[in-house]
């Protein structure tokens, strides 16, 4: 579109999430940042983007970018939209900075008809390892904060993910699980190894 | 370059344009009047391009008027927002083929009570019908009509002009590509209804005001309408920036004086702005005009629901406040934005800091400047506009 136009290449876990997406459909990026995401799925899949998020800065990025962002917050303005109203919701690591994690994923089900979620995996070796050997919260590439100033206020490991899914009746499509190179690791079976070896899932969700 | 600018970076808006629509088809106004013919004043800046999708109507606050840019007849001073307007500009004129219309009601040429009353000959006054912001667009819509422009590019405006852009919006989405409305409500305020009666009422208790025929006496209630001016100036800035700017510093003096002179540059500033002000406005279109401001309600027209006004929206909105607004508060612009999702509308929205209060949007606003710009590159590249030389 229009800036970020020498955007070809985005991060490795938006890069997934973009294949997820079926071309020329419509897209809500909830917690979209400066709308990195957006704007590549606005080129390459022709989809009709729309983008929440919670920052003064990065709404201000992204409508300057000409997309269609909105300032607002995942946890009390996703009850707004009509049900049905997107073919695809995506929490792109936002879904645990939000205070009621279920109550938005129940709303990204009403509103879309397919759910894309991804977050920072609390069950990877590395962060089991912190706790076990320094007894100290982890700090580590995708959880850079420390545990006072982090945004991250409800994590979950891909184990805690698949049984809440499980508990409201979700759908698992597609789970992929990038280990710390950005390497992906399927889902097999129940997932241990992923949930050990990732550092990051993405979900491809749909209400069963 | 178009042939309509001279080389200068300031651009030369086409002489003041007065058009006299409605003789054959009066306007039906929301009071039940029928009014017509009616003169439009307006400028326009910019050319419109063969397939006539370049138009912005840009829609004025309260006290504007149609010179948004170049040097304003009456004032001598640059239009309200020529910081906008001009070429490689924000409002870019080698793009954009930009309208502005003086309000109905208004005392700027377009017909209000100040003008001549066809029927009596004399000014209207409060023979006036009183009219609505719907009445306004309305009118502008006609204007369209007679510019032969079936669809705007975009309708922007602040204020009473965002006002008139959810009108624009919700009347005629067809003719709406895209939709700016800023620093403003979807419903007037009672808070900002009763500041509005505060300066209608100063004006009424002018003597000079005789019962609203001073035009035909002679007289100026300019006591009145300078207070209501003064009144109003302080709900436009905000208590920081009235003190970054005065404080509590005096003016051209070192101590008190003891006495009701103005001591205080804040006193000194108030009174410059209401004595300017009634200079080049007339205090009936001032009743006229806050009028329809405090009868604008979107939601009540619309069975009380405000995504009514809005459903099956076909038009991209970009819904702007800013931090220290608190006569059109943010609340009131995320107000209209939920009513936007809960259609699926296409809708940006940004709260923008700024310490400047409601006049905000007239300042400049690095921050501001690039929303905006960002916004009509986006909404210009989905409608295939192309910068005039441009690829």
């Amino acid at each position: 579109m229009i800036a970020h136009s020498n955007n070809t290449q985005i991060r490795v876990d938006l890069q997934l999430i973009a294949e997820m997406v079926e071309p020329g459909s419509r897209v809500i990026d909830v917690g979209c940042g400066d709308g990195a995401l957006l704007d590549y799925l606005g080129r390459y899949k022709n989809v009709d983007g729309r983008g929440i998020e919670l920052s003064m800065a990065g709404v201000s990025a992204a409508v300057s970018h000409g997309l269609s962002v909105i300032q607002g917050d995942a946890d009390t303005d996703l009850k707004d939209y009509p049900t049905g109203a997107f073919d695809y919701v995506i929490l792109s690591q936002t879904l645990q900075a939000t205070r009621d994690p279920k109550g938005v994923i129940n709303h990204m089900l009403r509103i879309g008809r397919r759910g894309i979620v991804s977050f920072p995996n609390f069950g990877h070796w590395r962060v089991r390892l912190n706790l076990l050997l320094r007894g100290r919260m982890p700090v580590t590439e995708v959880l850079p904060y420390q545990w006072y100033d982090t945004p991250n206020i409800h994590f979950c490991t891909t184990a805690d993910f698949v049984a809440l899914c499980r508990e409201l009746d979700i759908t698992i499509e597609r789970g992929i699980a990038l280990d710390g190179l950005g390497r992906v690791q399927r889902f097999d079976g129940g997932g241990w190894l992923a949930n050990l070896c990732g550092e990051q899932a993405v979900f491809l969700l749909k209400r069963r | 370059m178009p042939t309509s600018h001279d080389s200068s970076a300031e651009p030369v808006s086409a002489p003041d344009h007065k058009v006299v629509l409605g003789a054959d088809r009066p306007l039906r106004l929301d009071c039940g009047v029928e009014l017509g013919p009616f003169t439009v004043a307006y400028q326009t800046y910019g050319e419109l391009n063969a397939d006539r999708s370049n138009a912005i109507m840009i829609c004025h606050a309260l006290t504007g008027d149609h010179f948004v840019a170049g040097v304003h007849p009456v004032t001598g001073k640059p239009g309200w927002w020529h910081e906008l307007v001009g070429p490689g500009c924000v409002l870019d004129t080698d793009r954009y083929f930009l309208i502005c219309a003086n309000v109905l009601g208004g005392c700027m040429g377009t017909t209000g009570p100040k003008e001549i009353n066809a029927a009596t000959g004399l000014p209207w006054g409060l023979g006036f019908p009183v009219i609505t912001i719907g009445d306004m667009v309305q009118a502008q819509a006609r204007l369209l009509d007679h510019l032969g422009i079936d669809q705007l590019f975009c309708v922007i405006g602040g204020s009473m002009g965002g006002m008139q852009v959810l009108e624009w919006a919700a009347s005629y989405p067809e003719r709406v590509f895209a939709a700016v409305p800023i620093a403003t409500a979807a419903r007037h305020s009672a808070q900002n209804i009763a500041f509005h009666e505060v300066g209608r009422q100063a004006i009424i208790a002018d003597p000079d005001w005789c019962g609203g025929d001073y035009l035909l006496q002679e007289k100026r209630p300019h006591r009145g309408l300078a207070v209501a001016r003064m009144a109003a100036h302080i709900t436009y800035l905000s208590e920081a920036a009235l003190h970054r700017k005065f404080g509590r510093n005096l003016q051209d003096r070192k101590a008190f004086t003891y006495g009701f002179d103005a001591d205080f540059q804040v006193e000194s500033y108030l009174r410059y702005q209401g004595s300017t002000f009634v200079e080049r406005f007339d205090a009936n279109s001032y009743l006229y005009i806050t009028r329809a401001m405090d009868y604008f309600d979107l939601a009540a027209e619309h069975g009380g629901v405000l995504a009514n006004a809005f459903r099956g929206t076909p038009t991209r909105f970009c819904i702007i406040s800013f931090t220290s607004d608190w006569l059109f508060p943010t609340p009131e612009s995320r107000a209209i934005v939920h009513a936007l999702n809960a259609v699926a509308a296409n809708v940006s929205f940004v709260e923008l800091v700024s310490d400047k209060g409601h006049d905000a949007f007239l300042l400049d606003e690095p921050a501001f400047h690039a929303t905006l710009s960002g916004f009509l590159d986006g909404a210009g590249y989905h409608r295939g506009l192309r910068r005039r030389g441009g690829p």
